[in-house]
């Protein structure tokens, strides 16, 4: 399918008013749940402002604390690869499995728990056109990708489906019955699908949320325990994590596991908070660390500070926009306000609606555990779009039209009567016409009265 | 004292009854006003197109038409937020600072500067406020529930003190309306349907008059009330606090 920009993804999801108001009220309900745990804490602005501050000097000083990481996690006996961009990063995945999961007479076997960063790589359909079988043990992703669509949501990929949607695709891929949609029924169809999985699997692949410079062990947070189950029964873990995972010591741990589950689901923690150090007897664990467009975004000092992100997903069930539009309108891998400002590092021309599809209400960067300045930087990356031609010619020729008007107080005050004069005496039919004139679908325009306030003030003062 | 009024754009021509309302509200509170006539916009609208450096031109306007004000008052948090956070890029003179620092909102002129906490009005209506972002989350005029349960701010604090006032108690009590400046086309769709769940809201509640700091957000959400012929009147805060009726 064509890239298609947000406004018009946007407005095909606008189209189901009612499924609109269903997701609208399913995210704010997280929101809500959210707010629910974070007021009773006194100091969660304060936890904000330290997990800010640590990732503000863990940033600055990456390089060196990359390297402890990987010096400590080699002692431990860990295998590290170092992944410029995606295809590295996939085919150190694929070298892995090849060298150390031989198998005869079969595909080898891959459980995966949830990861944005495999997503963001396109892993899956690479390891499957190499006869890698795949299976995401998350439930969500499991749901998603027996039906080959992308996450909707970092946090919850199948956000967008109803149990309706989820009956029917177990219907169709695990033999649940027709119009089942029980979610008790529906998750044990799945609990005894993913059990074959398990037990089954060769290499296990998990994500990083936290990796730590100072032992060289990384966490995986999980509500399911599907990262558990998966890396404790395959011979082979393999753990894939962006650069900016890093935090330097075990003690900063806590600051970010008390803001993550209650920032993203409202929980005090995740169910599972698991600590890899080094791989059991006779098994492997490998950490691939992955910069793909990471270095860049870092060099980039207006946008630098969006390489804090725990991934929680706050930003996307606080924005208006994304719950009346959907994850997939962004068509990116990290929907909603973050995703709005990582996208343009990777593809400006690409992504150059993301920035504007926000009323820059803010509620982003407030609601960021991390204290991202979510709202700045799409403004900013707008200004970016604008510079770099990426804008339609209309809104390009309009907003300079604009600005040279605004700029003469004689051509305003003119123009401004004009137009006045002509929204007065042109038919409703031909100002309201709604392809001409998109504000006219939905509302009325103001009456345009006969006196601007100036006119009014040179009159009465 | 030399206080100026700054009468956005939008308002100048489409609003001049705002605009009417706030000079006269100003005078009634004891303050000179004066009014320049040159002025014209902030910049805001080519800016957060993308367009920004476009704007310059209107931002070194808006600097040579104020700068000999100690004060510049006007009914738009929006503005107020533009020239304060995005007059950064233009080179930063004595004039364009002080400019930076002397624009106020109307209604934290009102409590920040004049010191006035009640204005006495009679207002005998159910009022339905609706805290616009920038005003709220921009110049922090109101507590966010991103970060505290406790709804308050500086608007809401003047309306209760109103006689007769009743104030609506909505589900979300700061969503956007979904004005967005250009985004209010650019993404119809999406704009259109948080305009029109805002409305949902206060008509579920009981709003009869709906007010705000910003009119950009109230045109919209007003545009929406009258495609639907929805019963409620569209008021900005200024003239509610000028003793306008409904």
């Amino acid at each position: 399918m064509n890239h298609q920009d947000h406004p018009t993804l946007a407005a095909n999801f606008n189209k189901d008013a009612e499924r609109t108001t269903w997701h609208d009220e399913t995210l704010w309900f997280v929101r809500q749940k959210r707010d629910r745990a974070i007021y009773p804490i006194p100091e969660f602005q304060d936890l904000r402002t330290l997990a800010s501050e640590i990732k503000d000097h863990t940033l600055s000083n990456l390089d060196n604390y990359l390297i402890e990481f990987e010096q400590n996690a080699i002692k431990n006996g860990v295998k590290v690869h170092w992944a410029a961009d995606a295809a590295e990063h996939n085919q150190i995945v694929l070298d892995i499995i090849r060298n150390s999961c031989k198998v005869e007479g079969r595909n080898t076997r891959m459980v995966k728990s949830k990861s944005m960063l495999t997503e963001e790589c396109h892993l899956n359909a690479f390891l499957q056109k190499n006869n890698i079988d795949v299976v995401d043990t998350d439930l969500g992703e499991r749901i998603i990708q027996f039906r080959d669509e992308p996450p909707s949501h970092i946090v919850m990929p199948a956000i967008h489906l109803k149990k309706e949607d989820v009956g029917e695709t177990f219907h169709e891929h695990l033999g649940t019955t027709k119009g089942e949609k029980d979610p008790q029924i529906l998750t044990e169809a799945a609990r005894q699908h993913l059990r074959e999985k398990f037990v089954a699997a060769d290499v296990a692949l998990t994500g990083v949320n936290f990796a730590i410079a100072e032992t060289g062990s990384f966490v995986v947070c999980t509500n399911e325990g599907n990262a558990d189950l998966g890396v404790n029964l395959a011979k082979v873990h393999i753990a894939s994590m962006g650069i900016e995972k890093m935090i330097p010591k075990l003690h900063h741990l806590s600051v970010y596991t008390r803001l993550l589950a209650r920032s993203a689901t409202g929980q005090p923690i995740t169910t599972y908070t698991s600590h890899f150090t080094k791989p059991a007897e006779g098994k492997e664990m490998h950490i691939v660390i992955v910069d793909n467009g990471r270095t860049q975004q870092l060099g980039r000092a207006d946008f630098r500070n969006s390489l804090k992100c725990i991934r929680c997903g706050a930003c996307m069930n606080t924005c208006p926009v994304y719950r009346r539009s959907g994850g997939h309108s962004y068509d990116f891998t990290v929907p909603g306000p973050i995703g709005a400002i990582l996208s343009p590092n990777i593809d400006l021309h690409k992504y150059s609606s993301l920035p504007f599809a926000s009323t820059l209400c803010g509620s982003c960067s407030d609601v960021c555990p991390v204290k991202i300045d979510i709202h700045v930087q799409l403004y900013k990356w707008r200004q970016i779009v604008g510079q770099q031609n990426e804008l339609p010619a209309t809104k390009k020729w309009g907003m300079k039209g604009l600005a040279k008007v605004l700029s003469m107080p004689k051509v305003y005050n003119i123009g401004g009567k004009l137009a006045r004069g002509a929204l007065r005496v042109l038919p409703h039919g031909l100002t309201h016409n709604q392809s001409m004139n998109p504000w006219a679908k939905a509302r009325e325009l103001p009456d345009a009265p006969k006196q601007s306030f100036k006119e009014w003030y040179e009159e009465n003062r | 004292m030399k206080v100026a009024l700054f009468i956005p754009c939008y308002i100048d021509q489409f609003y001049p009854n705002v605009g009417i309302a706030t000079l006269q509200l100003l005078e009634k509170l004891g303050v000179e006003v004066a009014f320049p006539m040159k002025q014209t916009c902030c910049g805001q609208p080519m800016a957060n197109s993308g367009c920004e450096q476009d704007s310059k031109g209107v931002y070194e306007h808006f600097v040579d038409t104020f700068a000999e004000f100690d004060y510049i008052v006007t009914p738009s948090g929006s503005c107020t937020y533009h020239i304060k956070k995005h007059y950064d890029i233009i080179e930063q003179t004595p004039a364009v600072q002080k400019v930076r620092k002397s624009v106020y909102e109307l209604v934290d002129f009102i409590e920040i500067v004049l010191k006035i906490e009640e204005i006495p009005v009679d207002f005998p209506h159910k009022v339905g406020l609706h805290l616009s972002c920038h005003g709220q989350r921009g110049l922090r005029q109101a507590n966010a529930s991103e970060i505290t349960g406790v709804r308050d701010g500086q608007i809401s604090k003047l309306l209760r003190k109103l006689k007769g006032i009743e104030l609506t108690e909505l589900d979300r009590n700061d969503e956007c309306c979904g004005f967005g400046g250009t985004f209010c086309v650019a993404e119809e769709a999406v704009s259109a349907r948080m305009g029109q769940d805002r409305i949902a809201d206060h008509l579920r509640n009981g709003t009869k008059v709906l007010t705000g700091g910003d009119v950009s957000c109230l045109m919209h959400l007003e545009g929406i009330l009258k495609r639907q012929n929805a019963p409620i009147k569209v008021m900005h805060i200024a003239e509610i606090l000028n003793g306008n009726q409904p």
